[in-house]
């Protein structure tokens, strides 16, 4: 279909793309990796000293870096499990033909929509105010006490509001694809008489095992950069109780003014999202061949 | 699947559907509640459900005092801006990749999708550096630059997945019918195409519209979009919910009616068109 | 007006040789057809000389001038895709003009010229429709609408109704006729189907892997095939091809004789056997005969011929008709 003439043209309108994604690859990443050798406070510019791997040291030896590898991993894997496994139960649902079917889907979506520091906020202040939330008058008017659910579990509500927000993200996805699934499969199941539970888990479940696939890798690079509902919240605290690596490299950088920890923790945080980005590639390069 | 669904399952469903959709919805339904109620209307417990003084003040003064209306501004600005830069520079991208495809064509795709991936963390240093000293930082412009970027991988490829759509051979029609190249584009491509680029635009207004990493980190009192306004709320004097529950609500408002429209596009610009 | 010769016209993607080099001569008016199986380069050949695929070696010749470097738009020729590939956001009106238009003719010619081909193809009450309200014979008219409103020096056509239905496609190859008549300009046609081009054409390409094995009039083909491939594709039913002592009889590697050249008799001839399927169309009978030592004959008989399965049947080839064929393929 490409003649030599379409050809040279093409290649000339995607030089402007490539090369602004490029120029966004190199550049910064490979002055994060620079500033991660140095010793670098922002405060006192001009002062920089090369450091060598100091920076890495110092950042994986802080006693917060491993609080926070071990929150950013319980928040990626408490919201997947809560997105997933709801998601999946969500979208069954959605699937059976009820009345009112179509607003019900606009309520259940309406959360991914809502930018996260409005949805950390309400949270925070409406709903989880261990006073005058909801929550709290709850538990009073069933007898309970309120908890004070961002001081007492930070990271569990973080995760809350978190999963909150991306579980019609996952309820979507689980949908098209169990929509996508030919009824003709179901019926010949039936007439090969197997019941509504053996369909799920021999026809249904794998079917919509690439969709699952593609929501747990998706949202977990998505998940692994949570930052504003932290900030707005707990400000990752009580002390570092939920503080995840996105949010410790912050704080080196904006609060404690140290750019070359900043930067190794940003290499460490590349690193780790790279693991799960070359899954998510082979996912997405086999369906291109499709 | 022409069966007759017995009604007394659909009225099962019909219960549980709406149950779970209005405990979900609830914290936005109590929001835009809220913000009709005076301050300490907002904190009374037991909480007020319907029978309250309903009030506009919160609205008004949310639009009067604070700079509410030019933070609005800024996130229009930055939204649209950073879209429509971003649909300059990807439809002549995914048209040469839909249409001239080469045997690198799918690994640049990918690439570029990979780019997506890159936690901002891992350039927040440079990036704010950069800024700082080019004088970027809590400009308009800048956060437009880097929102444009950060969603261009996204922009490309959802372009590329219509472009893909739109048959060949009709393109070939048109060139054989004496079109030049950009008569082809202007007669030809951009009207079957425009549902696909109006589908990105959108999705792309509200992913950019919600953003809340550099959108927080890169403005201060003059650039800042509505995610960083009302992240401003978060440690303030005195009685704020209703005026929260205000200024929340114009904040989302626009996006969440976009984004009922704009379903089927978020599952296919955000999966990669790994689930169709 | 319309001649077009390739010269030694060859085609490759990357190092994949599809087209290793072809010499046709297609004449002013003529109607060549070309035609082969699945992969056999007819498709590539004629998107060569429309333009849409750029030549790897050789020379294209439209009108005696050379046509190799120009882009499509400016060859002077029409095509008429296999999907039709009308413009789905334009009227049938608007697609028709759409060459016009491109050529910037003036608004009441392009009035007159669209009016006239719908009146030609029948499309004058659907002209304010979109392609998507149109049946697939009509898309199908369009299409050719648009071709003939530019008055091209030849219409390239390719499998223009591999599309449709079989009745519908039947018509369609008259139409297609027809137009040929009327308008007399060149038409290079592209078919997998050897009876469409049977029946249209003045002059057929028989394509194989890239190579022509053979041009030549419909019955010239039939009469006289240069090689086994040629004999196995033209014709319907397939000419059957025998190997074996029957053909050393007869001075040759392998012997063809068509179905409708073999006599078929219930009590002598030169060869007997037992029926396998016999298919009874009511205007002619076609046998499947199981003839032991040659091996499976197929047999065409005029009319009615009462046999069934099983029962036994004698087959004599004319041998005015046989076909020789040596070791090469290559006819004797």
């Amino acid at each position: 279909m490409a003649t030599l003439h379409t050809r040279h043209t093409a290649r000339l309108m995607l030089s402007p793309a490539v090369i602004m994604l490029l120029a966004w690859m190199l550049i910064p990443l490979g002055m994060t990796l620079y500033f991660s050798l140095l010793r670098y406070n922002l405060l006192m510019p001009g002062t920089e000293t090369f450091d060598g791997l100091e920076n890495y040291v110092y950042f994986v030896t802080d006693p917060a870096f491993g609080a926070a590898i071990a929150n950013t991993l319980l928040l990626v894997g408490g919201t997947l499990l809560i997105t997933v496994v709801g998601g999946t139960f969500l979208a069954i649902l959605l699937d059976q033909p009820f009345f009112g079917q179509g607003i019900v889907r606009l309520l259940t979506i309406s959360p991914f929509f809502i930018m996260p520091t409005v949805s950390a906020l309400v949270w925070k202040n409406m709903l989880m105010h261990p006073a005058n939330g909801v929550f709290a008058w709850l538990a009073t008017s069933l007898g309970f006490q309120p908890i004070d659910w961002l001081a007492d579990a930070p990271l569990f509500s973080i995760i809350l509001i978190v999963s909150w927000g991306w579980l019609p993200f996952a309820t979507l996805i689980i949908l098209t694809a169990l929509q996508s699934l030919d009824s003709e499969q179901k019926e010949a199941a039936e007439i090969d008489g197997a019941g509504p539970v053996s369909i799920f888990f021999f026809i249904t479940l794998p079917h919509l095992s690439r969709a699952l696939t593609v929501v747990v890798l998706i949202e977990t690079i998505f998940l692994l950069s949570v930052f504003a509902e932290i900030l707005v919240t707990t400000n990752g605290g009580p002390g570092t109780a939920s503080t995840n690596l996105t949010f410790l490299v912050f704080a080196q950088a904006l609060l404690n003014y140290d750019a070359g920890a900043a930067a190794a923790g940003g290499i460490i945080a590349v690193i780790l999202a790279n693991i799960v980005a070359v899954f998510l590639i082979r996912m997405i390069g086999k369906n291109l061949e499709a | 699947m022409a069966r007759a669904v017995t009604t007394q399952r659909k009225l099962v469903f019909t219960a549980i559907g709406w149950l779970i959709g209005i405990l979900l919805f609830f914290p936005i339904f109590w929001t835009i509640l809220t913000s009709f109620k005076t301050e300490s209307e907002a904190i009374a417990t037991p909480p007020s459900l319907l029978f309250f003084d309903w009030t506009l003040e919160n609205y008004i003064e949310v639009n009067t005092r604070s700079d509410y209306l030019k933070h609005a501004l800024n996130s229009v600005i930055i939204a649209f801006g950073s879209s429509l830069l971003g649909l300059l520079i990807a439809i002549p991208a995914a048209w040469s990749m839909a249409f001239s495809p080469s045997r690198h064509t799918k690994n640049v795709l990918m690439w570029m999708l990979s780019t997506k991936m890159l936690p901002p963390v891992g350039v927040l240093v440079p990036i704010y550096l950069l800024f700082r000293n080019t004088g970027l930082l809590d400009t308009l412009v800048g956060l437009v630059i880097v929102l444009m970027l950060i969603n261009l991988p996204i922009i490309i490829w959802m372009l590329y997945t219509y472009f893909r759509e739109i048959p060949g051979d009709i393109l070939e029609a048109a060139r054989m019918d004496g079109a030049s190249l950009s008569r082809e584009i202007v007669y030809i491509l951009a009207p079957m195409a425009t549902p696909g680029i109006a589908s990105t635009l959108l999705l792309n207004i509200i992913l950019a519209w919600n953003e809340a990493f550099w959108s927080l980190n890169l403005t201060a009192a003059d650039a800042a979009p509505l995610t960083a306004f009302i992240a401003s709320y978060s440690s303030p004097e005195g009685l704020f919910w209703a005026k929260l529950s205000a200024a929340s609500t114009l904040a989302i408002a626009p996006i969440l009616v976009l984004g009922w429209f704009s379903q089927k596009q978020l599952v296919r610009g955000l999966t990669f068109g790994a689930v169709k | 007006m319309g001649q077009i010769i390739l010269e030694n016209v060859s085609k490759s993607f990357g190092d994949a040789e599809i087209i290793p080099g072809v010499d046709l001569e297609v004449g002013d008016g003529e109607f060549v057809v070309f035609v082969g199986p699945s992969g056999c380069g007819k498709s590539t050949l004629l998107r060569l000389i429309a333009g849409l695929e750029d030549i790897s070696g050789g020379r294209i010749l439209i009108d005696g001038q050379d046509g190799t470097r120009l882009p499509p738009a400016r060859r002077g020729l029409s095509m008429v895709f296999q999907s039709y590939a009308l413009y789905p956001h334009m009227t049938v009106y608007r697609n028709i003009a759409f060459p016009l238009r491109m050529a910037k003719v003036d608004r009441e010619e392009i009035d007159r010229k669209v009016r006239d081909a719908a009146r030609i193809l029948n499309l004058t009450d659907y002209l304010d429709r979109r392609p998507g309200q149109l049946s697939g014979g009509q898309r199908q008219r369009v299409a050719i609408g648009r071709a003939i409103v530019r008055q091209p020096k030849a219409f390239l056509f390719d499998e223009p109704l591999s599309n449709l239905d079989a009745a519908l496609r039947v018509n369609m190859r008259l139409e297609i006729s027809e137009l040929h008549h009327s308008l007399a300009t060149t038409m290079i046609y592209v078919t997998h189907d050897q009876i469409e081009a049977m029946t249209m054409a003045d002059k057929i390409v028989v394509l194989n892997r890239g190579r022509i094995e053979q041009v030549g009039s419909p019955l010239e083909l039939y009469r006289h095939p240069r090689n086994l491939f040629v004999a196995g594709f033209i014709g319907s039913p397939r000419m059957n091809l025998v190997t074996g002592a029957e053909a050393e009889r007869r001075q040759a590697v392998t012997i063809g004789i068509r179905p409708e050249h073999v006599q078929l008799s219930t009590e002598s001839g030169a060869w007997s056997g037992t029926v396998g399927v016999a298919e009874h169309l009511g205007s002619d009978t076609l046998l499947h005969v199981e003839v032991p030592g040659i091996g499976q004959v197929t047999a065409r008989a005029d009319g009615e011929f009462p046999v069934r399965h099983g029962d036994k049947v004698f087959l004599t080839p004319e041998s005015e008709r046989i076909h020789r064929f040596d070791e090469n393929g290559e006819a004797l």
